[in-house]
């Protein structure tokens, strides 16, 4: 990737940054491409955020290389401010105002005229449904609410490169849902994305590309098919009330107990007809199953299959749907 | 654009914010202003009388009305510039200001729209306090260029506590330490020539009473609006005024500059 005829949207070299003798930040190197979605993949206290406010220049880099839509974030900042749009992963917006002046006042901050800033609002008012907020104070929002306002705040100035720091934490799975559409609509509008996220299902869903961040390096790189190639697959998860239960499935589906627990995992992708299949063999062999639950892989399976170790943050598994 | 239209078009665009906030806001701005009218009323009705009669003839509550209103706008300045020091430090605690950094905007106007905002609250503060004195028997004498004079002094002042003030609030982190930083601002009119004049006070009080900044300033209101003598008040007045806006300025400059994370 060091040949590209055209300078990519976002390029890092030797990145570094710490925080006294705490080093944050410890060589990262990063290209993504135009027009493409990239996902900076890590659990909490990774960096994450750290390298999104030296790509959006909130913070100084301490060492490295780092430019934004062919400018230099040390040198030339507001070239670099002028093109893009950030999401924080904390809300960044006026609580006082209401939706519509939040948007206005953005509009204003960009120089657009008095008629094309209204314009632009009411147009990102129905892009990003915003229509209940546009009149509301900023501090009465819900979550999903919120990063939408703060999505459609950044994308005032039309920016080539948006960063989305954790966009989707702690909303519901429905705004989770709205947001992806968002972000896929404005990828396909021709806008680099730049996006963290602690979710692998959230990063498989959106991104070309996908690098793995552990307490400040890069520790895999990849498109999403390939990161999951290192990944063992899903299983289902059998658990059973007793011994004896926990013994015969064992023998009816040929697989190591786990006896401490009293649970069965079975390989598979937890298709409806493959977990037929199994639920049918326990029925032949008579056994009853007390519970069941479908695990896909999740962050945890990704670092350990890529580090050999799990990731400081024990993140919830993905039960039955 | 150049910088310079940036700056202006910028800081225009965060005055707008400012005074939306304020009118979100008005209770808070109803108090700021209430305080130097009660203690207006209070020092013309309840003290006047004997206080008018201590300052040398025996002009009574009339001529304390006279006497204590250069220091009550001297006290509507301090307190209203207390809360701009408390709404900046609140201000800072919002994501919005992370936003505005990542703008290509004129990094300044953050501050100048408080500036801005504060310095046109004060001014009518102002205004609507001398409309009362003139209710309970302020009786000025100053010509139109004297009204001039006193009006550019009021704003001088004001730009300079103003910018100060905001700088106290950005180097607090928190609304009731922004409160507490701010508070000596709105003692010094009391301990200066506000009330009373100096030369009543014990030695050491009446040393830093007739060398504060405050003094001068009110002698200079008090010789504009009422013919008493000015003498070099009004240079130092505006030496005062000059330096602390620009070490407010400075000062706040640098405060908004560094890097917050470290
Ligand atoms: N202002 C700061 N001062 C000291 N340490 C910090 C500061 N900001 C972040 N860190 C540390 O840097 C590391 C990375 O933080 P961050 O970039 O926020 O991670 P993430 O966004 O992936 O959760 C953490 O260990 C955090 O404690
Ligand atoms: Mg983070």
């Amino acid at each position: 990737m060091t040949n590209l005829p055209i300078e990519p949207a976002i390029a890092v070299t030797g990145l570094r940054r710490w925080y006294g003798r705490h080093v944050v930040l410890d060589g990262i190197d990063l290209h993504v491409p135009e027009g493409t979605i990239f996902s900076l993949l890590g659990p909490n206290g990774a960096g994450k955020t750290t390298v999104v406010q030296i790509l959006s220049t909130l913070i100084r880099a301490d060492a490295g290389q780092v430019r934004v839509c062919g400018h230099d974030v040390a040198r030339a900042p507001d070239r670099v401010r002028a093109a893009i749009g950030v999401t924080g992963q904390f809300s960044a917006v006026d609580d006082y105002l209401t939706g519509e002046e939040n948007l206005l006042l953005m509009a204003d901050l960009n120089h657009l005229g008095k008629a094309e800033g209204r314009r632009r609002t009411a147009e990102l008012v129905e892009r990003l449904g915003l229509g209940d907020a546009a009149k509301k104070p900023g501090a009465l929002y819900s979550g999903g609410t919120r990063r939408r306002l703060d999505l459609a705040m950044g994308l005032m100035g039309d920016p080539r490169v948006i960063f989305l720091d954790e966009p989707t934490t702690g909303l519901d799975p429905r705004s989770r849902r709205d947001l992806w559409r968002i972000v896929r609509d404005l990828a396909a509008g021709g806008v680099t994305i730049f996006l963290t996220t602690q979710y692998l299902e959230e990063a498989d869903q959106l991104a070309d590309r996908i690098a793995l961040l552990d307490r400040g390096r890069l520790v895999a790189e990849g498109t999403p098919a390939e990161l999951k190639r290192l990944v063992p697959g899903g299983h289902v998860e059998l658990r059973f009330a007793d011994d004896r239960a926990l013994t015969a499935a064992a023998a009816a589906l040929d697989v190591v107990p786990d006896r401490a627990e009293l649970v069965l995992r079975v390989p598979g992708d937890g298709g409806v007809r493959s977990l037929k299949a199994l639920l049918d063999r326990l029925d032949a062999a008579s056994v009853e199953v007390d519970g069941l639950a479908l695990r896909t892989p999740d962050l945890d399976d990704v670092f350990f299959a890529v580090t050999g170790q799990a990731s400081d943050q024990t993140s919830g598994e993905v039960t039955a749907r | 654009m150049t910088a310079i239209t940036l700056a202006v078009r910028d800081s225009t665009t965060m005055l707008r914010r400012q005074l939306r906030h304020m009118s979100r806001a008005w209770s808070v701005t109803l108090m700021l202003l209430a305080v130097p009218i009660v203690l207006l009323l209070l020092f013309v009705y309840v003290l006047g009388g004997t206080l008018g009669d201590g300052l040398g003839g025996s002009g009574g509550r009339g001529a304390y009305v006279d006497y204590v209103t250069p220091g009550i706008l001297l006290v509507t300045i301090t307190g209203t510039v207390q809360g701009t020091a408390i709404s900046v430090a609140l201000d800072m605690t919002q994501g919005i200001i992370a936003r505005f950094r990542t703008m290509a905007i004129a990094r300044v106007s953050v501050l100048t729209g408080h500036v801005l905002g504060s310095v046109l609250h004060t001014l009518l503060s102002l205004a609507a306090v001398l409309g009362v004195a003139v209710l309970v028997g302020f009786r000025p004498d100053a010509t139109a260029v004297e009204w001039l004079a006193a009006a550019g002094v009021l704003t001088a002042t004001t730009f300079a506590l103003v910018w100060l003030a905001v700088a106290m609030g950005l180097v607090t982190t928190n609304v009731a330490a922004a409160s507490n930083l701010s508070m000596p601002l709105t003692l010094l009119p009391l301990f200066g020539s506000g009330f009373v004049p100096t030369d009543s006070m014990p030695t050491v009080l009446r040393w830093f009473a007739e060398h504060q900044p405050v003094t001068p300033i009110m002698e200079t209101l008090r010789g504009l609006l009422l013919g008493t003598p000015i003498g070099d008040s009004a240079v130092i007045a505006l030496a005062w005024c000059a330096v602390i806006a620009l070490a407010g300025y400075a000062w706040a400059k640098r405060l908004y500059n560094r890097d917050r994370t470290r």
